[in-house]
C-alpha cells in the first residue's frame, strides 16, 4: 500500500511537471510545498532554534494533548463526563496495549509509550486539518522518535539481561549450528533495520497521504464548476487520511511495544 | 539540449518537491520534537497519569466498596427473612396450639351440656312415664268398675229377682280381664 502510493505520488509528480512544462494554464500544483519549513517571523534562515511552522504545529499538538488528557480529566469525577471519559478511554486502551504487548514488566514503560502515541496521534490527526502543517511527515521528526526507540530499547535490553540480550538473535530452537548462523545474521539485519522501517512508515504514510490530497486539490482548483470528480475523491482520500492517521500512531505504538517486549523477554 | 534543461528543471522541481529531504531544517525539526516530546512526557508523566490513574482507582475501589455493602445489605435481608420465617412458624405454631386447647374446651363443654341435657331428658322421660303408667293403671281400673258394674248389671238384667252375689261376678270379671 505504502509502495503504491509511492509510486502513485511520483506519477502524479511526473504530470504535474509536465503540465508545468505547458506553462500556466492554471495546472500549477505544488503538493509538497505543504511540508515546507519556514519561520514563523520573518523571512530569515532557519537556524535550529527559530520557531518555524513545525515548531508552532508541535507545540499545537502538545497542547492539544494536554487539553485532552489534563484540561478533560480536572473533574476527577467518579462518574465521569464525556471528555474525561475520552481521556480515561485512550489511557486503558494504552495501558492494556502495552500490558498486552509487553507484558507486566512493560508497564514501567508505559508512560514513554503513550507520549511517542499521543504524539503522533494527535500531530497526524491535526495535520488533516487543511492548512495545517504535519511534523510526522518529516523524516526526521520520525527518525528520531524511531532511534530513540531503537536506542532505549536496546539499552533496556543489555541492562536488563547483559549478554543474554544476544539471545534475541540465536535461534536456539534451530537444528543445525550452521542454520543458526545464519540466522544470527538474518535477526542482526532485522533488528538495525527496524528503526528505518519504524520511521519510513510512518513518514512515509503521512507525506504521500497529504501530497495526494493536495494533488487532488490543485486538480479541483484547475477545473473550476467542473470540479465533482476531484471533490469526491478529496473527500473519499481525507476519509482514508483520518483512517491512516490512527492507524499509523497506532502501527508506531504497538511496535515500540513488540520492541520492548524483545528486549524485556529475549530469546525465542 | 532543450533536453537536458528540462531534465535539470523537473530534477530541480523534484528537489524543491521535497522538504523532508532538506537537511538544513534537520536541525531545526530535531530541536523542536525533542522539547515538544519532552515538554509532553513532563506533563503526562506529572499531571495526566497519575490523575487518570488515581481516577480510576478510586473508581474501581467505590465499586469494590458498593459491591460489599450490596453484599452486606443482602446478608442483612436474608437474616431478616429468616427470622421472619421463624416468627412465622412459631405464630403458627402457636395458633394451632390455641386451636387445639379451644377445641379441647370446647369439647368438654360440651360433653358437659349433652350429659345434662341427657339427664333432663332422663327424668322427664322418667316422669312421663310414671304419669302414663298412673294414667292407664286409673283407667284400667275404670274399667274394671265399669266392667264390674256392668256385669252386675248385665247378671241382674237376665237373672231378675235373683240377687247377684257380688263377690262372685267381681271374681269372675277380675280372672276374665287378667286373661
Amino acid at each position: 500500500m505504502k509502495r503504491t502510493r509511492r509510486v502513485q505520488e511520483r506519477a502524479e509528480r511526473a504530470t504535474m511537471a509536465g503540465e508545468a512544462e505547458h506553462g500556466g494554464n492554471g495546472f500549477n500544483i505544488h503538493p509538497m510545498e505543504q511540508f515546507k519549513v519556514h519561520p514563523l517571523f520573518g523571512d530569515g534562515a532557519v537556524h535550529w532554534y527559530t520557531p518555524t511552522n513545525a515548531t508552532l504545529w508541535m507545540l499545537i499538538t502538545v497542547l492539544a494533548i494536554t487539553l485532552f488528557m489534563v484540561f478533560g480529566t480536572r473533574g476527577r469525577a467518579l462518574i465521569p463526563s464525556r471528555g474525561q471519559s475520552a481521556a480515561e478511554v485512550v489511557f486503558g486502551f494504552t495501558r492494556k496495549m502495552v500490558e498486552d504487548v509487553a507484558g507486566k514488566e512493560g508497564a514501567k514503560y508505559f508512560p514513554y509509550i503513550l507520549t511517542l502515541f499521543l504524539f503522533i496521534l494527535f500531530a497526524n490527526v491535526l495535520a488533516i486539518i487543511p492548512t495545517s502543517f504535519a511534523p510526522t511527515s518529516h523524516i526526521a521528526v520520525t527518525a528520531v522518535l524511531a532511534v530513540a526507540v531503537f536506542v532505549t530499547v536496546t539499552v533496556i535490553g543489555f541492562v536488563k539481561h547483559g549478554t543474554h540480550f544476544f539471545n534475541l538473535f540465536w535461534v536456539s530452537s534451530a537444528p543445525t549450528v550452521a542454520l543458526r548462523i545464519v540466522l544470527a545474521v538474518i535477526e542482526v539485519i532485522s533488528y538495525f533495520v527496524r528503526p528505518v522501517s519504524h520511521s519510513i512508515r510512518l513518514g512515509g504514510n503521512m507525506m504521500a497521504g497529504h501530497a495526494v490530497l493536495k494533488v487532488f486539490a490543485g486538480f479541483a482548483g484547475a477545473l473550476g464548476v467542473g470540479a465533482v470528480l476531484p471533490i469526491v475523491a478529496i473527500s473519499a482520500i481525507y476519509g482514508l487520511e483520518v483512517l491512516v492517521a490512527f492507524i499509523q500512531a497506532y502501527v508506531f505504538a504497538i511496535l515500540t511495544c513488540v520492541y520492548l517486549n524483545d528486549a524485556l523477554h529475549p530469546g525465542h | 539540449m532543450a533536453n537536458d534543461t528540462l531534465g535539470a528543471e523537473v530534477l530541480e522541481h523534484a528537489e524543491a518537491g521535497m522538504p523532508q529531504l532538506d537537511v538544513s531544517i534537520f536541525p531545526n525539526l530535531i530541536f523542536w520534537l525533542i522539547v515538544s516530546i519532552v515538554l509532553l512526557y513532563l506533563i503526562l508523566s506529572r499531571v495526566a497519569i497519575p490523575r487518570i490513574t488515581s481516577v480510576l482507582a478510586e473508581r474501581s475501589d467505590a465499586i469494590s466498596s458498593d459491591l460489599e455493602q450490596a453484599q452486606l445489605y443482602k446478608r442483612r435481608a436474608e437474616e431478616a427473612e429468616a427470622a421472619y420465617n421463624a416468627a412465622l412458624a412459631k405464630a403458627r405454631e402457636e395458633a394451632q396450639k390455641i386451636a387445639a386447647d379451644t377445641k379441647a374446651q370446647v369439647g368438654k363443654e360440651t360433653a358437659v351440656l349433652l350429659a345434662k341435657a341427657d339427664a333432663e331428658i332422663a327424668a322427664k322421660a322418667a316422669e312421663s312415664e310414671a304419669r302414663i303408667g298412673e294414667i292407664r293403671e286409673s283407667a284400667a281400673r275404670s274399667v274394671e268398675e265399669v266392667a264390674k258394674e256392668t256385669a252386675a248389671e248385665i247378671v241382674a238384667a237376665i237373672l231378675p229377682g235373683k240377687k247377684a252375689d257380688a263377690a262372685a261376678v267381681d271374681s269372675a270379671v277380675s280372672s276374665r280381664l287378667k286373661g
